[in-house]
């Protein structure tokens, strides 16, 4: 047993910082340290400088642009990504598409849009969720039926949750081909241009007013019989094989460290009666319970990472539950840190458009943590609720 | 990095379990904590042949020289067979021995599994602080004796040797003034009390009254030994709680699989399942700490140290608390009888929860360290 990282390692590490220091743009750094919005322009630009550096989709095949990295140099870059500040690089083209696309699309599909979602020429959401179908995914009823002519699909029907659909060039979704089939049969794996008639995004706004996520109507939209990927009836398969690919990335680990630094530091510098909050023997012990979790999820991430061949199949549930705990307790301290202070809520500040939020100057590190904090109560619902996660533990792992 | 384990550790658990599940069953132990001695010579000399005891002795010793890792290995398993012998004072006491110097004769007597230690840490007022003690040390360095009372000294009435913290000079909590000494059994000046504890262990009350001794480490130098002794101890136990959890979990599944109510097996019940899946976390999450703790326990940066092992004391002690609590719930009416092995696993994770630290003292030590204060 051997849990140290290999001097290969540590020197990829210090590639990796390297990298960030010279080409992560402090606009970015800052607005992602201090919880403010990010706009499609910073994640585009962002996307773009890792891109021209050949480090945009780390775990793709080096034939289509990936890096050859191992999982555990796909971790630290991860890890340093998030340490750092960087904007995430949205799974939904690079991690979520893509594979789908390299496993099951046709070489047509492959040479066009690969290297678009490798550069971030094409915005790409999801659109799996509908108002009847959330966590029972199979029940989708959005339809596509082949036209007279046989060369187009017409779709009708709703997805929901779709994250920031808003600035999307793309969609990919499981749509219902055959109606009279078994709920997970009929379902057939569409790529639908966002500019096609008939389709309507409208807002969801959310706990912190953020349009993050949206509605998306179509309504006799015509798609390509070239935009589907595989076989008709078989895209229950590929979600499938998408969800087999969900990464270690999942527990959010380097994330959670940063917010932890910041945490600690807000912490520092509140009062209480006799020294600062992080004195506070009860409020030191919540901080130092949650650092200890976070402990053991890291290591819980690399004893998953160390098994790379096997990749992390329904163990992701574990670390998906832990990571989202995590994540949901630190936003809960930094809540409580700040106490009053997180209540001011200014979106003109949280968009950048101010430099300070209403309230005043010493008020611009607290008055986002509320928001904050309503934001990530959907990690335990999204991407499978955590109680379906236990589910998949029961069943898959203890045979229950 | 790699978190498999070497072929060697491999067949030496092999070779544990093959023992316990032929030699130590669930009855059998029984018997041997239901005994007037409590223990059994006979497993002790199994143990010894299975080179336990010279595991963690320097080969210097005629030992083995094993690492924390491997004893990590060999915890694990005595911990699912809930093996009673007093090995791990033994091993504790060795730590000791290790890291004050000399006692080279006695090492080796460990190592060939003719010693068995006892470590006097504890006294009536000092819960978890090792740093409180009123016990005294007496007489001039070349020839001290031990005056005091020390209580919980497990495997006391069986050990051949104790070690003894005792105060030389200061107050009830200070640091410096602490030395450590070794007392023979057989000398004058001992009154012990063996007993039993609820989890079937041996657990002593001994009384020292100018029992000469050895110093083994002077005040200035004895608490930094105690300290890391302490540490490998709690990293130890953690190992041993994992293997105790898993062969918990895995009854726990395997009953709530058979056991039908309502006519069907009461593990299609998803209230259930997910107390299942809280479990299997908890279990993950404790063995991530045990191996970490394991693996850092040696590490030459004190701070590094205690931090590791104060967070695995306490993620594992609150694993063990969990799994223990869901285990005797989901067993049902059976869960709370003396009968089911399940019920002596939920006892010794509550036993091993209140040695050397419980979760509140390892929490409160990790927010106490220099580095938590450091801000990312």
């Amino acid at each position: 047993m051997d849990l140290n990282y290999s001097a290969e390692d540590e020197a990829f590490r210090a590639q990796v910082r390297e990298f960030l220091a010279a080409n992560l743009p402090p606009d970015l750094r800052h607005k992602v340290r201090h919880h403010l919005r990010l706009g499609k322009e910073d994640y585009v630009r962002w996307h773009k400088i890792a891109a021209a550096q050949g480090w945009a989709a780390p775990g793709w095949p080096v034939e289509y642009g990936g890096t050859g990295w191992n999982a555990v140099q796909r971790h630290i870059w991860d890890e340093e990504c998030a340490l750092a500040g960087a904007p995430q690089i949205l799974p939904f083209g690079v991690n979520m598409v893509a594979p789908v696309i390299m496993a099951f699309g046709s070489a047509g599909q492959k040479a066009h849009y690969l290297p678009r979602i490798l550069n971030c020429d094409d915005w790409w959401c999801q659109g799996y969720s509908e108002p009847g179908a959330g966590s029972d995914l199979a029940s989708l009823t959005t339809t596509a039926v082949r036209d007279e002519t046989g060369e187009h699909y017409i779709v009708n029907g709703q997805k929901t949750w779709t994250t920031l659909a808003q600035h999307a060039d793309m969609i990919f979704c499981l749509v219902r081909t055959d109606p009279a089939a078994r709920k997970q049969d009929g379902i057939s794996f569409l790529l639908i241009d966002m500019k096609s008639p008939g389709i309507t995004v409208r807002p969801i706004t959310m706990l912190d007013e953020e349009h993050e996520v949206n509605e998306v109507f179509f309504d006799n939209v015509r798609v390509p019989v070239a935009n589907l990927v595989g076989r008709e009836n078989e895209g229950w398969t590929y979600a499938k094989f998408l969800l087999g690919h969900e990464r270690t990335g999942i527990a959010g680990v380097g994330r959670s460290k940063r917010e932890l630094g910041f945490l600690k530091a807000l912490a520092a510098k509140q009062c209480v009666s006799d020294g600062t909050l992080l004195d506070d023997p009860l409020f030191a012990a919540r901080v130092a319970q949650v650092e200890i979790e976070l402990m053991a999820l890291e290591v819980t991430v690399l004893r998953t990472i160390a098994r790379e061949d096997k990749g992390p199949g329904p163990e992701a549930s574990l670390l998906k539950i832990k990571g989202t705990e995590v994540q949901q307790l630190l936003t809960e301290l930094m809540l409580d840190a700040a106490g009053p202070a997180a209540l001011p809520f200014d979106a003109d500040y949280l968009e950048g458009r101010h430099e300070h939020a209403a309230g005043g100057d010493a008020a611009s590190d607290h008055a986002p943590l509320a928001a904050y904090y309503f934001n990530y109560r959907k990690t335990s619902i999204y991407g499978g609720s955590n109680e379906i996660q236990k589910n998949i533990i029961a069943r898959m792992i203890l045979g229950l | 990095m790699d978190f498999e384990l070497k072929e060697e550790q491999r067949q030496l658990a092999d070779a544990l379990r093959r023992w316990i599940e032929r030699d130590y069953t669930f009855e059998t132990r029984r018997k041997i904590v239901h005994s007037p001695s409590g223990t059994s010579t006979q497993a002790w000399n199994t143990m010894v042949e299975l080179g336990l005891t010279a595991l963690p002795v320097p080969e210097a010793q005629g030992g083995f020289g094993g690492s924390a890792v491997d004893m990590f290995v060999v915890m694990q398993e005595l911990g699912r067979g809930l093996v009673v012998e007093p090995y791990f004072p033994t091993v504790l006491g060795a730590r000791i021995l290790q890291l004050a110097g000399g006692q080279e004769e006695l090492l080796q007597r460990v190592a060939a599994g003719q010693a068995k230690l006892a470590c006097a840490f504890g006294e009536a007022q000092s819960r978890h602080d090792l740093s409180d003690i009123a016990t005294k040390m007496t007489g001039p360095a070349d020839a001290p004796a031990v005056s005091g009372v020390k209580t919980g000294v497990e495997g006391g009435g069986q050990a051949d040797c104790f070690i003894v913290s005792a105060r030389g000079h200061g107050g009830q909590r200070d640091r410096d003034g602490i030395a450590l000494l070794l007392v023979e059994e057989d000398t004058t000046g001992l009154v012990i009390r063996d007993g039993r504890t609820i989890d079937g262990r041996r657990t002593a009350g001994v009384t020292f009254d100018h029992a000469p001794a050895t110093l083994l480490a002077g005040p200035g130098d004895a608490w930094p030994l105690l300290e890391a002794a302490a540490d490998y101890g709690a990293a130890l136990l953690c190992a041993e709680s994992v293997g105790v959890m898993d062969a918990l979990f895995a009854a726990t599944l395997d009953y709530v699989k058979t056991r039908k109510q309502f006519g069907v097996p009461i593990g299609s019940f998803q209230a259930l399942q997910h107390r299942m899946a809280d479990m299997f976390i908890h279990l993950e999450q404790a063995r991530s700490m045990a191996m970490l703790a394991a693996v850092k326990v040696d590490s030459a940066d004190a701070e590094e140290r205690r931090r590791v092992v104060s967070a695995a004391k306490a993620r594992v002690g609150e694993a063990g608390r969990f799994v223990g609590q869901q285990a005797v719930q989901l067993h049902g009416g059976m869960g709370v009888t003396d009968e089911l092995p399940a019920a002596h696993w939920f006892k010794r994770l509550t036993a091993i929860g209140v040695t050397l630290g419980d979760v509140d003292y390892h929490v409160r030590r990790f927010a106490g360290l220099e580095g938590f204060r450091v801000a990312g």
